[in-house]
């Protein structure tokens, strides 16, 4: 199936990916042949197939609930682009 | 022979000899780099000060009596896996000048073991790509023949192994990063099972399919790296608490009486046909060592390739929605609001590949179409993994290509994807079914390299090395080299 300009559009927006006019009409283009591609799945009957999520599965995974020694806030704040003592400084969110 | 071609376990035996120092070693490797890696360009950064105190500091406690596994060995890694303190930037714009405030688990089983890190190498951007031409830094080039490339998204490692630029290196593999540069460039090259190495402190892609692996010149450093940095941690939940054997003692020349399948599907019309002889000779190398070959079937080997690009693409949409400019890395200056930020940071940080495959992931989970794509994408991974169960019902392990082709020009596919994509289908299927596998050399057409497979079942890692180490052993195609 080919993708229109439009669901393009609306796929970047979901990433919160901004793409340029040339980029629109390229992964149109691009993503319409790979999911063409895909469509040979369409040959297989799988309804009575469950879904694989993780090859080798694990279940509920927990470990002891001990205090360690952690990173300071100095360490994590070290690669923020912005900061405001001991936070990460956003851009406004609401006006 | 010059030291910067010494093997892991030659060094370790010329160290322990006291024939060479670590210093010196190290001094050699950089000299190479200094040498040959304006060409190659396998090295995103080095780090020859810290590479030397290290060395320095592996001599002081050799001189102790100290001895351990990597002691003094100076080793590369990609760009994907953080070292405290050393900028890490997974080969993308968007993570430069990240420095990270801790070790991955496995570069710390490294350092535990005594090694010396030389740099960050190579990659594709996010290990997306089979070619390394998606670096968002510089392209790579093949030791073998410059103009063409070395593979990816590993490509950097496995240039640098090739090169003789350093005496290992890890990798990441997650649909093939790992056996399919080092079948391109001519070394060794394994993907553990999914779980068997931590994948704490690795920038993930798809989390589902990442594993950590090791490149070697030969099945023994492959074997010596994957003792290090196998093992459960706590740190990474999809971490296996399976014990680790003693791999070394696996390395028998002698695989009389394996069985050793051979899937039809493999060997497919468009293959390289020297590609397909070699495979073929190397089939007949295990048969006069005593192996039994056993023609079989994995009906649902073609359906890896869309399998792999609908679910690896969505767990990256999800992944990559960290990149929000708040926390690290590139932040767009000028932007009006949050949203505006994460739009443009990620317009200008992220390269095309990444970008196109963030949006094939967005849409694959999107309302509407998650059924369609993903789901039926699991669906089919199980009738894949179904296919390798079967397979190992009657098979030791299998024999197949690393690749359709040797290594390909620089430019030749970079803007069409699929046929890049195309590059990747006799490795895609092993990450689907979370198995194990290695690539290893075996054979040459036109002065460019030919990799073959052997796969085993989970946590078989111990066949497959012994299955690998026994053709090594009779023949000599771990020994040549580029001549650079």
């Amino acid at each position: 199936m080919a993708l229109t300009r439009e669901q393009v559009l609306h796929i970047a927006e979901l990433a919160r990916l901004g793409i340029t006019e040339e980029e629109t009409a390229l992964f149109a283009e691009q993503l319409s042949d790979i999911l063409e591609y895909a469509e040979i799945l369409n040959r297989l009957d799988t309804d009575a197939i469950p879904p694989t999520a993780q090859a080798i599965p694990m279940h509920d995974v927990i470990r002891t609930d001990q205090v360690e020694a952690s990173l300071t806030p100095e360490e994590i704040l070290a690669n923020a682009p912005d900061r405001q003592g001991n936070y990460f400084k956003v851009k406004p969110i609401l006006e | 022979m010059e030291l910067h071609q010494l093997t892991i376990h030659q060094a370790q035996q010329a160290l322990r000899d006291k024939t060479v120092s670590s210093v010196e070693l190290t001094r050699a490797v950089l000299a190479r780099i200094e040498k040959v890696d304006p060409s190659v360009k396998a090295y995103l950064r080095i780090t020859p000060e810290k590479a030397l105190q290290s060395a320095e500091e592996a001599d002081r406690r050799r001189s102790q009596g100290k001895d351990l596994p990597l002691l003094g060995i100076p080793l590369a890694t990609k760009d994907v896996l953080a070292i405290r303190g050393v900028e890490t930037t997974c080969g993308s714009r968007i993570l430069k000048g990240f420095v990270p405030p801790y070790d991955a688990t496995a570069i710390a089983k490294l350092r535990c073991a005594g090694a010396v890190f030389l740099g960050m190498t190579n990659m594709d951007e996010f290990a997306m790509g089979s070619s390394t031409e998606n670096s968002g830094y510089f392209v790579t080039h093949n030791p073998w023949n410059f103009s063409h490339v070395p593979g990816g998204s590993s490509g950097g490692s496995a240039a640098a192994v090739a090169a003789d630029e350093c005496l290992g290196a890890l990798g990441s593999d997650t649909g093939g990063s790992v056996r399919q540069p080092a079948a391109l460039c001519g070394v060794a090259g394994l993907k553990p099972t999914y779980g068997r190495v931590s994948r704490y402190g690795l920038v993930a892609f798809a989390s589902s399919l990442d594993q950590i692996g090791p490149l070697g010149k030969d099945v023994t450093d492959c074997t010596i790296l994957l003792q290090a940095i196998a093992g459960h941690d706590p740190k990474d939940s999809t971490s296996a608490n399976v014990p680790v054997p003693n791999y070394l003692e696996a390395l028998q020349p002698d695989v009389s009486g394996m069985r050793l399948g051979v899937p039809k599907e493999y060997f497919v019309e468009g293959m390289q046909p020297e590609v397909e002889q070699a495979v073929h000779d190397a089939l007949e190398v295990w048969k006069k060592l005593g192996a039994e070959i056993v023609e079989i079937s994995m009906p649902h080997t073609e359906y890896a390739l869309p399998v792999y690009y609908l679910i690896a693409t969505a767990e990256a949409s999800a992944n990559l929605a960290r990149y929000d400019s708040v926390k690290y890395g590139y932040t767009y200056p000028d932007a009006q609001d949050i949203w505006d930020a994460y739009r443009k940071t990620r317009q200008e940080g992220f390269g095309a590949e990444v970008k196109r495959r963030i949006m094939l992931g967005t849409y694959a989970l999107s309302a509407g179409y998650y059924d369609a794509y993903y789901l039926k994408a699991q669906k089919v991974r199980t009738l894949i993994k179904q296919d390798f169960d079967r397979a190992y019902e009657q098979c030791d392990a299998l024999i197949v290509p690393t690749t359709p082709t040797t290594a390909f020009r620089i430019g030749e596919k970079i803007d069409d994807p699929l046929q890049m994509y195309l590059s990747d289908i006799f490795t895609l299927s092993l990450n689907l079914a979370g198995l194990c596998g290695i690539s290893i050399p075996c054979g040459l057409a036109d002065g460019l390299p030919i990799g073959v497979q052997v796969l085993g079942d989970a946590y078989e890692e111990a066949t497959i090395l012994r299955v690998a180490y026994a053709y090594e052993q009779a023949t000599d195609w771990h020994l040549r080299e580029p001549g650079i």
